[in-house]
């Protein structure tokens, strides 16, 4: 498996991640000011990508939403690691026990709800908001990541190297963190490429309704939704937005799926 | 197998008594008193407290949870507190517009998936290949409301052949009806169809790697026979599991649909009671969803099992 074929997703990828990080210092515009006698320009020479109705200059406003959907993304990925991983870890050593079964029927549980409603009704009960929006993102991550980590972690369990250690009589809590957490961590971050780009549909969806992150943040999903009465006069502001989504998506979806074959030690052979 | 049914159906009335207390302990705990919200911030303290009375929100949460976990049983879902209308009235109407808009969907997902996985597989590595996983990878990334803005700037506004939203009902005749629920079944089919047809592709290649396939093309079978009469009806088995779990999914996940193209179903009937604080209905929907979900995933095991004797020990 070729270097290359990392290629397509992390340029995609780091497009994103150049373009919010760079918000921080410099945007062409200040998104903050609003320009009324230049709104909904086409693009230019001066406003790459246009205007949106407020005269903010589009391009400013895409930069600034990337930080808004790659930092609820991440968030809610670190809270389906921080706690999905250790309750993997804790079913796989506890297999067959009430520990295990009780972490399992948990999952389920989660998994019949559906994901986008129960996050509507978290954010809309509890308010709307980047802080409960990333609670209700990531607590869909969480049944996901103990999932992958207790399956995987089974059969780690059955191997020579892991045996070795209980005989050298370490504990379970000991052998799980020195022994079985590393030997996941290809899987751990395939896995978390794709649930980051889950996360920022989710995170797009929940600001389209109104109920993710709130103005004058920027927000692509909300950039979304306020041109939707406006396509018909000025298609960008509602083509740009949607475009900077499928990018990241796309890009993480790919950069997942070539991590996973780089990854893959059956593959590494074929290089 | 019976007691496979047993477990199963064990697993799943734990699932929904466990739901149905997470959903009401959530409901609970919502800041603000519905009576107060409802009569607004100038209302006599002693008018708020005889509608508490009379909504029954005097009792206790324990009280009120058994009462309205009894009514679902009986199929009483309560009265709406905004409307005063029964919420069964109110499901009923909202989930002519629900069920056949996931249908109508999945219909389509399955219409577009089925040609595309079928021609990746058997044309593995080539030009229509690359090019079926490369649209999938696309569908996949495109968010589905955006997607919908897209088609009714094309269709409605543009072109003129699509209404851009609303729902013109089912009493003004069927074909109305579903010219309405179009534009958002395919919106909602779009990343359905890109998940399905990779399924079934890589079920596909699976199935074609196996020995009795080699077997058949060695007695003569062209590719083609091989493919439908051998092949597709062993790869077909996890692509059922798919197709039953994004029925679900499609009928408790279309509520950003639903508020774009402005239908009266039952995601936005969650979206609109969320905002007017009738929680009555927000707790019987949604545990209306739940249950649905539950239900589907069930059936899709039991069918999988069904299917594949292999599965039963």
């Amino acid at each position: 498996m070729k270097l290359r074929s990392l290629i397509p997703g992390l340029a995609l990828v780091l497009l994103v991640i150049v373009g919010a990080l760079t918000s921080f210092f410099w945007t062409p515009f200040d998104v903050t000011r609003l320009a009324i006698a230049d709104k909904l320009q086409t693009p230019s020479g001066l406003h790459w990508l246009g205007t949106d109705h407020f005269g903010r200059d589009m391009l400013s406003m895409l930069m600034v939403g990337a930080r808004t959907s790659i930092a609820v993304a991440l968030v809610a990925v670190g809270i389906g690691i921080g706690l999905g991983v250790p309750l993997g870890l804790a079913a796989a050593a506890r297999q067959g026990s009430l520990v295990d079964e009780c972490i399992m029927r948990g999952n389920d549980l989660v998994f019949a709800f559906p994901a986008l409603l129960i996050a509507i009704m978290i954010t809309a009960i509890f308010g709307p908001g980047a802080v409960n929006a990333i609670i209700a993102i990531g607590i869909f991550n969480v049944p996901v990541f103990a999932r992958l980590v207790r399956g995987a972690a089974l059969s780690l369990w059955t191997r020579e190297f892991v045996l070795a250690a209980r005989v050298a009589g370490k504990g379970a809590l000991r052998i799980s963190v020195e022994h079985i957490l590393p030997n996941l961590g290809n899987l751990l971050v395939v896995q978390a490429t794709i649930q980051f780009s889950l996360g920022i549909l989710a995170e797009a969806g929940l600001s389209f309704v109104g109920l993710g992150t709130q103005p004058p943040i920027p927000s692509w999903g909300r950039m979304l939704a306020e041109s939707q009465t406006l396509i018909s006069l000025a298609p960008h502001v509602a083509i740009f937005p949607g475009l900077a989504i499928v990018a990241s998506v796309l890009g993480l979806n790919l950069l997942g799926d070539a991590l996973r074959d780089w990854l893959d030690p059956r593959l590494r052979h074929a290089r | 197998m019976i007691a496979y049914l047993v477990r199963r159906l064990a697993v799943l009335l734990a699932t929904l008594v466990v739901a149905s207390l997470v959903i009401f302990a959530t409901i609970e705990i919502v800041p603000g008193d519905p009576a107060s919200f409802m009569l607004g911030l100038n209302a006599e303290p002693a008018t708020v407290a005889a509608l508490r009375q009379e909504l029954g929100l005097e009792r206790s949460g324990l009280a009120r949870y058994f009462d309205w976990v009894g009514g679902m049983v009986r199929g009483d879902f309560g009265i709406s507190y905004t409307y005063r209308t029964p919420i069964n009235t109110m499901v009923a109407e909202r989930i002519m517009v629900s069920l056949p808009l996931a249908l109508y969907a999945l219909l389509l997902a399955v219409l577009i998936a089925f040609p595309a996985g079928l021609i990746a597989a058997s044309r593995r590595g080539g030009v229509a290949d690359t090019s079926v996983m490369g649209f999938t990878q696309i569908g996949v990334a495109v968010p589905n409301f955006w997607f919908a803005m897209l088609l009714v700037l094309l269709f409605a506004i543009k072109l003129r052949w699509m209404p851009s939203g609303g729902f013109a009902g089912w009493d003004t005749g069927p074909w109305p009806a579903i010219k309405s629920l179009t534009l958002p079944a395919v919106a909602l089919a779009l990343p359905q169809a890109a998940i399905l047809a990779r399924v079934l592709r890589s079920s596909l290649l699976d199935v074609l790697g196996e020995d009795y396939i080699r077997t058949a093309r060695a007695k003569g079978l062209s590719p083609r026979r091989t493919l439908w009469r051998h092949a597709l009806r062993n790869a077909m088995i996890p692509v059922l599991t798919i197709i039953g779990l994004q029925f679900s999914f499609l009928l408790a996940g279309a509520i950003i649909i639903e508020n774009v193209f402005y239908l009266p179903g039952l995601g936005r009937l969650v979206f609109q009671s969320i905002a007017s604080r009738d929680l009555v209905v927000v707790e019987s929907v949604v545990m209306l969803l739940v249950c649905s979900v539950v239900i589907v995933t069930f059936l899709v095991d039991l069918a999988y099992v069904w299917v594949d004797p292999r599965l039963r020990r």
